[in-house]
């Protein structure tokens, strides 16, 4: 339970009487606040600094420091305060964490000082409010990041992956991306007729300056080896590296040189080396590494892949029929330009994307006809798939745009896992206190007060109070709340057997032996006591009302005196009270298997019966 | 020539406008001017309500809850709710923290309801106060009041079997799914009979409060539990 909402809880159980006409069944007693203590206030003294604060505002959290009894130790009696040898600025924010229900991390302090802090005083730091949980992670990541375990390949990949980590590597991302744009801008400029003598025809400046020229793809292209080399060996896995999209781009923007290089004297292959240096282009593709955007048109277009392979299919199947027709109609006139269908083609790709050049037109009056047919059904095919690619494209820019937003919903899904957590944690809490619940109202009944102490001492008054709430819930609804696990096996064996007591299944028992010397509840069984005790709760509810109350209060006699020597175990969450109505239930479970109750009361009851499976310990009555 | 000086006019021109473009971009980059229309503010919510409840004296003196009672009470409250009214959401968020099993929204509307005795959509420090006080220190008629009160959910007199059935499967809500033994379609309903069986005297179909509160009081568990909870703060 959020402990921020305690000061509601006497709310929550007066609007409770709005349940009472509606219950069927008499209510469970209230605990009663044994020392009725007036609010008072603490002095807490952190290393000079004097903070006070309620009692109750501590009591919020009893699972922390100062909400439980572990302050006590740090009490000083003379003074009357408690004194804490800490971090006086730290400690603020613990403090406004107990006032407000809120952990702030105060941006000017160190992480790793306030995570100590946090340690001392036993706060989780997964509390942190949103409003400081990014910054806190965010410095915690660089904190990590800091540790000298990084080897030197490790660093330098993240240093290309990620260039804002350091000087360096926003240095060398910046250069590159220059050397880039001045390799692109070389190979354009490089096919620009430089003005030349007037006699002499215009040269492009690539064959005026060629050593310039020489010069800057040399320097250009050194510099994209050297990248590609670093980042071939910086690479985790180097296999991956080179399959991957841009380690490709790379190579290809590089590899024209080095061919070029190597066979710049042979004049067969001069054609496919001119050819190569197309591929020089591409280096404008590493841009993309600069570039979100680029990498998400990349991205768009390999998503509608679908769509536009749809696009071309239709568009080819348009364009053969309409080539076709434009063929035959214009076969006819002299001096046309439709010599074969293939050359119509031409014609209707530039009729059909609306561009018109203008150079094939037709001249009959069939051909005219069916070509304005091909200009008009061609915009039709073409507008069809394009805003599906639209569409598309939008939807994954704004999911970039939303990879923001995402990681704050990150943060809130965090957030709410904790919420769930906590409540999982406090309605399991609720079901392991009614194993002492019933125990509660039998020492009510008898007002024994230090078995009373001894075990209200592990459930807070604010908790026994919640549980209670829940239990008033019970009764008017007159039904019980378990855990997923039993509800999920009653909920299968509700459609096989109706028994009047339901028992788990078997073989979820046989971890369980019903020896009273392995009563520890070892961690897995503690599901067992859990599903089991709710199968005895079900009889005692109704046995409960029935029987006299003296000889309850005669079963319950004998629970003190078990108590006494097992009250260390008491924490763990054993079905202490079914032992004392074991007696009634022994009579309507013997027809059917039951599990092993497994007590720490078993040795002073029934020392026989332990080695038994399946026999219910009866209390000796 | 022409073509040289159409050239020379054609890269000024380029220049021109590349300049244009990076001097935007640059003053973009530096915040002064924004793009786009979509603003961050629409985050904030405006809790222009403030309210401040009356005198410690004048509660005092209409609620039967002592000085220190009511210190209390109110630091609790404005710790949770710090502009002084709650307002349906923040209740329901408050009061379904004490039940993480199930769903008590519905519950906690009509529980809105009940305390929101202006009906203004908020429930004021005093609206919280009064209704603690007839449910902590109240006799059993107003307590019982109280609860017809929160069962007759458009306040016109009557119960009837629809209202009762709201408020039933409410309650079962706040249950959860895990339950044992495992909660049924029908049981808010047969629930719903079982109390108009007990409750309706005349068989008209719809409870009064007469009936309500004479049915009640011969009702020994109900007059006890409305007793329990008494010892509460």
């Amino acid at each position: 339970m959020a402990a921020g909402v305690a000061a509601w809880l006497p709310f929550a159980r007066a609007a409770a009487i709005g349940w009472m006409p509606v219950a069927n069944l008499p209510m469970p007693v209230a605990p009663t606040e044994k020392s009725k203590r007036q609010d008072e206030l603490i002095i807490l003294n952190v290393s000079g600094r004097r903070f006070q604060t309620w009692r109750n505002t501590l009591d919020r959290y009893p699972d922390t420091l100062l909400g439980s009894s572990e302050k006590e130790f740090f009490y000083n009696e003379e003074t009357k305060e408690y004194f804490f040898d800490r971090d006086p600025d730290v400690f603020r924010s613990v403090l406004n964490f107990y006032r407000t229900g809120k952990l702030h991390y105060p941006r000017y302090e160190c992480i790793s000082s306030y995570d100590e802090e946090l340690a001392f005083f036993g706060i989780v730091p997964e509390i942190i409010g949103d409003c400081c949980y990014e910054e806190y992670k965010d410095r915690k990541r660089e904190n990590d990041a800091k540790l000298p375990n990084m080897t030197f390949r490790e660093t330098m990949w993240r240093a290309f992956e990620n260039p804002h980590t350091s000087t360096m590597a926003l240095v060398f991302y910046y250069v590159t991306g220059f050397f880039i744009a001045v390799s692109v801008i070389t190979n354009v400029v490089e096919t620009v007729p430089c003005g030349s003598a007037p006699n002499q025809k215009e040269v492009p400046c690539g064959e005026r300056y060629t050593v310039a020229f020489f010069c800057m793809d040399t320097a250009c292209v050194m510099i994209f080896t050297v990248e590609y080399l670093m980042r071939l060996f910086a690479a985790p896995s180097r296999y991956r590296f080179m399959r991957s999209v841009m380690s490709i781009i790379d190579v290809v923007a590089i590899l024209p040189y080095y061919i070029g290089l190597v066979m710049t004297d042979n004049e067969d292959v001069s054609g496919a080396f001119v050819t190569l240096r197309v591929f020089r282009v591409f280096r404008i593709f590493k841009f993309s590494r600069h570039s979100q955007g680029l990498r998400i048109l990349g991205y768009t277009l390999k998503s509608c892949a679908s769509e536009l392979g749809f696009l071309l299919f239709s568009l080819t199947m348009a364009i053969i029929i309409f080539a076709t027709v434009m063929f035959y109609a214009e076969k006819g006139s002299s001096s046309s330009k439709f010599t074969s269908i293939p050359a119509s083609f031409w014609y209707t790709i530039v009729t059909m994307t609306t561009l018109g050049y203008g150079d094939m037109v037709p001249k009959t009056i069939a051909g005219k006809i069916f070509g304005s047919i091909c200009s008009l059904s061609g915009v039709l095919v073409i507008a069809l798939p394009v805003p599906v690619i639209v569409s598309n494209f939008s939807r994954i820019y704004h999911q970039n745009q939303r990879a923001d937003k995402r990681r704050a919903q990150k943060v809130q899904k965090a957030r709410l896992a904790r919420i769930r957590i906590s409540k999982t944690g406090s309605s399991s809490a609720f079901l392991h206190s009614k194993r002492n619940g019933l125990f509660n109202e039998a020492l009510e009944l008898t007002s024994s007060t230090e078995e009373e102490q001894r075990l209200t001492k592990s459930t807070s008054l604010l908790e026994s109070q919640h549980h209670h709430l829940l239990h008033c819930l019970e009764k008017t609804t007159n039904h019980e709340f378990v855990d997923e696990q039993y509800y999920q096996q009653s909920y299968l064996e509700a459609g096989l057997q109706n028994y009047p007591s339901r028992s788990p299944s078997l073989s979820s028992q046989d971890g369980v032996t019903g020896t009273c010397c392995t009563r520890r509840s070892k961690k897995h069984h503690t599901p067992l006591p859990n599903a089991s005790a709710p199968a005895h709760m079900q009889p005692l509810t109704h046995t409960h009302t029935h029987q006299q109350g003296l000889q309850e209060l005669s079963t319950i006699h004998i629970q003190p005196l078990s108590t006494s020597r097992s009250s260390l175990n008491m924490r763990v969450d054993e079905p202490a009270p079914l032992n004392c109505q074991s007696s009634q239930i022994t009579t309507a479970i013997i027809s059917i298997p039951t599990p092993p109750v497994t007590t720490p009361e078993g040795d002073a009851h029934l020392p026989a019966g332990p080695t038994h499976q399946n026999v219910v310990k009866v209390s000796a009555l | 020539m022409l073509s040289v000086i159409w050239e020379t006019e054609g890269l000024q021109t380029v220049g021109i406008v590349v300049l244009v473009f990076a001097s935007i971009k640059l003053l973009h980059l530096l915040g002064l001017i924004s793009f786009s229309e979509d603003s961050v503010e629409d985050e904030l919510e405006l809790s222009a309500v403030r309210h401040r409840p009356e005198g410690l004296e004048q509660l005092e003196a209409q609620t039967r809850f002592s000085r220190k009672e009511l210190q209390i009470l109110y630091r609790g409250f404005k710790n949770e709710c710090p502009s002084g009214v709650v307002n349906e959401e923040t209740f329901k968020d408050i009061y379904s923290q004490f039940f993480p099993q199930g769903d008590a929204s519905t519950y906690a509307h009509f529980l809105f309801n009940a305390f929101d005795t202006d009906h203004n959509g908020s429930v004021s420090f005093e609206d919280f106060v009064m209704g603690l006080s007839i449910l902590l220190r109240g006799t059993v008629q107003e307590k019982l009041n109280w609860a017809f009160n929160l069962y007759d959910i458009n306040k016109d007199g009557y119960i009837t079997k629809e209202e009762m059935l709201d408020i039933m499967k409410a309650i079962y809500d706040m249950m959860g799914k895990c339950t044992y033994p495992v909660l049924k379609e029908e049981t808010p309903r047969q629930h719903v009979e079982v109390f108009f069986q007990k409750m309706d005297k005349n068989k008209d179909g719809v409870v009064t409060i007469d009936e309500f509160i004479d049915c009640c009081q011969n009702d020994e568990n109900i007059m006890r539990s409305m007793h329990l909870f008494e010892n509460v703060l």
